[in-house]
């Protein structure tokens, strides 16, 4: 089952948890089933039209989602999500 | 050079935090995303704070903390006393060659202790630190903040935890390893080494100067458009060009020109910006091109290392403020970063690093596409020093065979100088 990585930013949404297992067979899917279960989630994941803020980068395993086909990127039982906010260069 | 300041013994406190996205107040905290929309945090600057006009800051001792009052603190700062007030060069030579009125070089690549801009984050963010009483700090580093924060922690007694990309140029590695910090070499791009580093930042609470110390650090870089204005005699030039790796150096540099003028220390109008990155990694200099909002991170494949950010976080602001100056982007190859460094030097006398190769060739490339225009007074952001990349210019130099210490071979060498040189 894959699992979802939050900031601590985020925890509180999630019951203190800073991961989360997840079902799904893409990102988008896997993110879905946490929403579901932790509603208050949803518009800090995704904004009004269901796309990924640009201060905040979610990434499969090691790879930023953008470079894989995003939302439709597959997910296999033992991959890791994980949310990050934007760092400064330097 | 800076000039030596007393060490006060009173302790600073940093000021409030504010959302940049959705405005939500935060309070003064090593935090860097709003707990609402997880837009970035900036700092909340008291709107009637007591200003110091052109007499007073000119008497302060020079370095970056003349311009105390934009900086996120209240009371005097404590650490880094001596960062900031580089030089600001005249360099006609270099403006006939780029075929602009004036040409200026604001000289961080001189900069104390580490001989790049980031002496000036660092100097910021340490401050914070000790407002928050952070016994360990560390950074994710593209090299030169790892020079500047290396340095300034050994300086100050600080425990730092250092992360950088494992191919960085020997040299930048070294002159961390120096000073002693914890370093970790991480196998992937500066990009995973910045997930990485938000991961720990998260995880163990450290002062992270580019993470949770972000919205304090990077406010440390307006002081280099302070400066700029002071030394051009309290007004502004019509351009500025600076290199973009994450984008915030173009961010803070247009918030220290607006807020000069807010203060009426100078008067006009903000320069036209300019931002300039390496064809292999130019994901802002394509936003701007394109016009559009959405930044399309890439996979960096450059020499200039210190400016390979795939996905820049202050990107998308840099290009807007970069539009909305009237000002354009350039991304230049990198035969042509190693040109630039070299006409920066034969007319110059100064060795930039290859972000600072970038500057100069993308302010080629502009003045030739009369982005730039023959009546501009121009000042290039030469952030780095040349001597922690050489490698990437060592190809480009000719070495000459060695000779025996006899005149005769000294002479053959002067004859067929002058044999080669047009008269």
């Amino acid at each position: 089952m894959p699992t979802l990585n939050l900031p601590s930013v985020l925890t509180p949404l999630a019951n203190g948890q800073h991961t989360i297992d997840a079902t799904g067979q893409t990102v988008g899917e896997a993110l879905d089933d946490v929403v579901r279960r932790f509603p208050s989630l949803s518009p800090r994941l995704r904004d009004q039209h269901g796309a990924p803020y640009p201060f905040v980068t979610i990434y499969l395993n090691d790879e930023d989602i953008r470079f894989i086909g995003g939302f439709e990127a597959p997910v296999q039982p033992n991959d890791e999500l994980s949310v990050v906010p934007a760092v400064a260069g330097g | 050079m800076s000039a030596t300041l007393a060490r006060p013994q009173q302790a600073l406190t940093a000021i409030p935090l504010q959302c940049a996205s959705c405005g939500r107040p935060h309070e003064a905290a090593p935090a860097h995303v709003c707990p609402v929309c997880l837009g970035p945090l900036e700092p909340a600057y008291d709107p009637d704070r007591p200003l110091p006009d052109r007499t007073e800051i000119s008497a302060r001792p020079r370095s970056l903390w003349r311009y105390r009052e934009w900086l996120p603190f209240v009371g005097r700062p404590v650490r880094c006393l001596n960062a900031g007030w580089t030089p600001l060069i005249d360099a006609p030579r270099l403006a006939s060659a780029l075929g602009v009125s004036r040409c200026l070089v604001k000289h961080d690549a001189g900069s104390f202790p580490s001989l790049s801009f980031k002496d000036r984050v660092v100097a910021s963010a340490l401050n914070a630190a000790h407002a928050f009483d952070l016994p360990v700090v560390g950074c994710a580093s593209t090299g030169n903040l790892a020079n500047a924060l290396a340095a300034a922690a050994a300086r100050e007694g600080l425990q730092a935890w250092i992360f950088i990309p494992y191919d960085l140029e020997p040299a930048k590695v070294a002159a961390t390893a120096i000073f002693g910090p914890r370093l970790v070499r991480v196998r992937g791009t500066y990009d995973d080494v910045n997930r990485l580093c938000a991961q720990v930042a998260d995880r163990f609470g450290w002062g992270i100067v580019n993470v949770n110390l972000r919205a304090y650090y990077g406010e440390g870089s307006k002081t280099a458009g302070f400066e700029i204005a002071e030394q051009l005699g309290w007004r502004l030039p019509d351009a500025v060009v600076t290199p973009m790796a994450g984008g915030s150096l173009v961010t803070k540099l247009a918030k220290a020109f607006g807020e000069f003028l807010d203060a009426r220390l100078v008067h006009g109008v903000t320069p036209r910006l300019y931002g300039a990155q390496a064809e292999g990694c130019a994901p802002i200099v394509r936003l701007v091109e394109r016009g559009d909002d959405a930044l399309i991170p890439v996979k960096p494949n450059t020499i200039a290392k210190s400016l390979a950010i795939g996905n820049p976080a202050d990107g998308r602001s840099a290009a807007q403020l970069i539009r909305s100056s009237g000002g354009w982007a350039a991304a230049v190859t990198d035969p042509e970063i190693v040109e630039g460094i070299r006409l920066l030097a034969e007319t110059t006398g100064i060795f930039g690093e290859t972000a600072a190769g970038v500057t100069v060739a993308a302010a080629r490339a502009l003045a030739q596409s009369g982005k730039l225009s023959g009546d501009d007074e121009v000042v290039l952001c030469i952030t780095g020093n040349g001597l922690k990349t050489t490698d990437a210019v060592s190809g480009a130099i000719d070495v000459p065979e060695p000779i025996a210490p006899r005149l005769s071979e000294f002479a053959a060498i002067v004859q067929t100088h002058h044999q080669s040189t047009p008269t």
